[in-house]
């Protein structure tokens, strides 16, 4: 039945037949490569080349490589980890929260969101391993039995509740992903021309057909999927943000960290999901499919947790004075004006200030002000990290032991390894995958179009 | 499905809710329908054609449980029975510490239990040839199947129904 609303912008524009969105999404599978997505490609490779070296390097020669100290014994690593990390979560966020409360634009976004989770997970899990060092003694870091009495893991460290919960965060990221594509691939094998891309396909559909059978027990896992993957999304950065909060040193040791912590990953990955979105729909004309509405309402979460996260700020700022308690104090007053002042007011402004701009419609429906204030607010969530990480960590207790970090160039040169990885593995999926969610938009398609089609 | 051989009707319907409005119709009039297959979900099919709920989520709760357990009982005999350690003064068995793997091993047994088991019983397995009535199915067509030898009426009373009830093709299909 279609229902035109009259308070609602339609969810898909220009009178859309079911046909038009398979041929629209899926033309860009089955076109041959452009010289733009060569280019593009090209450069992520270079990015992953220079990045491997750097990181066949650091793993040569061992982390002594990097600017850490026994002061600052985390720095880039872990800044990056909790970067990438709390990126993905807005994938997981989009495909499961926004299910969950049944807003139907997140049709046009989830197939590209969960994909941007999955890349970021792994490259934040490369920083992991990257960080222990010996990564060949990585399994150590998993409860196996072994012949050293078996020693086992110590499962009251936020560090051993990380292994599990980045590691389920993966696998159920990935299998929420391909579930939901299941469906797309059947499309697209039905539609193949050449013998190799029907066996390809027709190997990941699973002999998919659509029956109604399967639809029904279909959309049941989806639905549990996301009731899962919600508290998922919560509990895992929730953990990440525990390695610091069960410590003991000041700007660190705060129960402020989990929500504070979730809020900060949902506010970084809206924005990444813009930066790739607002590109992938002008190059690949999906401005139909996403359209004004699907980035306002991602600007207006990005409002709500930038909001949170200026909150938090204050509330840390009040406290660490309210406490009376000196080391608290004196680290917010060394993170404002001490040496890395520099980084503690980047972080400021870029995640305090910015966000607010989007209260103003005028901005947050200008494509041009939303694709460079996403890209604001990573630059300003991952000054965020770092400003936790090392200023707390450059100056805790003991004056004695206060020290500075500087980044060597296997700092820049690991994370452009994940800038490399990160972007190759989007652009491959950008051209051998569906960026759209065919079956879900073809779903909404007749509640949320401004006209009926009857041209199917 | 099992059905693999013989001689099927196939309807083919533009619109899901003149295919959804079809079906108690269809149905009344003595036809058995096999299957319906759609590019997408539809809302209330699955009770038009008389299908039992799936019984999946009991399944998922079954296997959510067995995470639960398993990582309880991993971790207190690690922690409390095997190799217990004196760490920071605490307790062997601090319930609290262990929600976090508790929690995150209950999700994944839980997700990739249900998942696998749903791909099993629904024959949905990697390198499995889809049976499919109609290729359009998966584009922009809604595909109704008729077993004609599970049908007592003749072909041409059922194309008649089904072309009655807005299918804009009824076309034949063997295997």
């Amino acid at each position: 039945m279609h229902v035109t609303s009259p308070v609602r912008e339609p969810l898909v524009l220009g009178n859309k037949s079911y046909h038009d969105v398979t041929q629209d999404i899926a033309c860009r599978v089955e076109e041959k490569p452009t010289k733009l997505w060569f280019i593009a490609f090209g450069v992520s490779l270079v990015m992953l080349a220079l990045g491997s070296a750097s990181l066949f390097q650091t793993w040569r020669l061992g982390i002594g490589v990097w600017g850490l100290n026994k002061t600052v014994g985390w720095a880039w690593d872990i800044t990056n980890f909790v970067w990438w990390v709390g990126i993905g979560h807005a994938g997981t966020l989009i495909s499961a929260v926004l299910m969950l409360f049944r807003q139907k634009w997140r049709t046009g976004i989830n197939r590209a969101a969960e994909a941007m989770t999955i890349f970021a997970v792994l490259c934040a899990g490369s920083f992991i391993l990257m960080h222990m060092g010996r990564t060949w003694l990585a399994h150590w870091a998993l409860p196996l039995p072994n012949t050293y009495g078996s020693l086992w893991v110590n499962f009251n460290s936020p560090l051993v509740w990380d292994v599990f919960a980045i590691s389920t965060y993966l696998l159920v990221s990935l299998l929420f992903w391909y579930l939901g594509m299941v469906p797309d691939l059947a499309t697209i094998r039905d539609r193949a021309v050449n013998p190799i891309s029907k066996s390809c396909y027709g190997f990941f559909s699973l002999g998919w057909t659509g029956s109604a059978k399967h639809w029904q027990r279909y959309e049941q896992v989806s639905l549990i999927l996301a009731g899962l993957s919600t508290p998922l999304v919560l509990s895992v950065h929730t953990i990440v943000s525990m390695d610091f909060a069960t410590s003991v040193i000041p700007g660190w040791h705060t129960t402020i960290f989990p929500p504070y912590f979730v809020a900060g990953a949902i506010f970084s990955g809206f924005a990444m999901v813009l930066t790739l979105m607002l590109v992938t729909r002008k190059v690949y004309k999906l401005e139909e499919y996403i359209t004004m509405t699907h980035i306002e309402s991602m600007n207006k979460i990005i409002i709500l947790t930038g909001s949170i996260v200026g909150i938090a700020y204050i509330t840390e700022f009040f406290i660490a004075w309210y406490s009376g308690v000196e080391y608290e104090s004196y680290c917010f007053i060394n993170r404002a004006t001490g040496p890395y002042a520099w980084a503690y007011w980047a972080m400021m402004t870029c995640n305090v200030i910015s966000p607010q701009l989007f209260w103003f419609k005028k901005i947050r429906t200008n494509l041009v002000a939303t694709f460079v204030l996403s890209i604001i607010v990573n630059i300003g969530m991952w000054f965020e990290r770092f400003v936790i990480i090392v200023s707390s960590l450059h100056r805790d207790y003991l004056p004695s032991s206060w020290a500075m970090f500087y980044p060597t160039m296997y700092d820049v040169g690991d994370y452009i390894f994940t800038f490399g990885l990160f972007f190759t593995l989007f652009f491959l999926f950008a051209k051998y995958l569906p960026v759209v969610n065919m079956a879900e938009v073809k779903a909404v398609l007749k509640s949320s179009t401004d006209k009926p089609n009857h041209n199917h | 499905m099992s059905a693999t051989s013989g001689k099927f009707l196939v309807g083919i319907f533009d619109d899901e809710d003149v295919l959804l409005h079809s079906i108690p119709d269809i149905r009344n009039s003595g036809v058995k329908i096999l299957e319906v297959f759609s590019p997408f979900p539809l809302h209330g099919l699955d009770e038009a054609l008389g299908y039992e709920r799936s019984k999946l989520d009991i399944a998922a709760f079954f296997f959510g449980l067995t995470g639960t357990l398993t990582a309880l009982t991993m971790i207190s005999y690690m922690m409390f029975f095997d190799w217990p350690m004196m760490i920071g003064g605490k307790s062997n068995f601090p319930l609290p510490d262990f929600i976090p793997v508790t929690f995150e091993l209950t999700v994944l047994f839980c997700a990739y239990g249900m998942t696998i088991t749903f791909f099993i019983i629904s024959n949905l397995i990697p390198g499995v040839k889809p049976i499919l009535f109609d290729k359009r199915c998966t584009d922009h067509k809604f595909v109704m199947a008729i077993d004609l030898s599970k049908n007592k009426m003749s072909e041409e009373e059922i194309t008649n129904i089904l072309k009655e009830n807005g299918a804009s093709e009824v076309n034949q299909k063997e295997f």
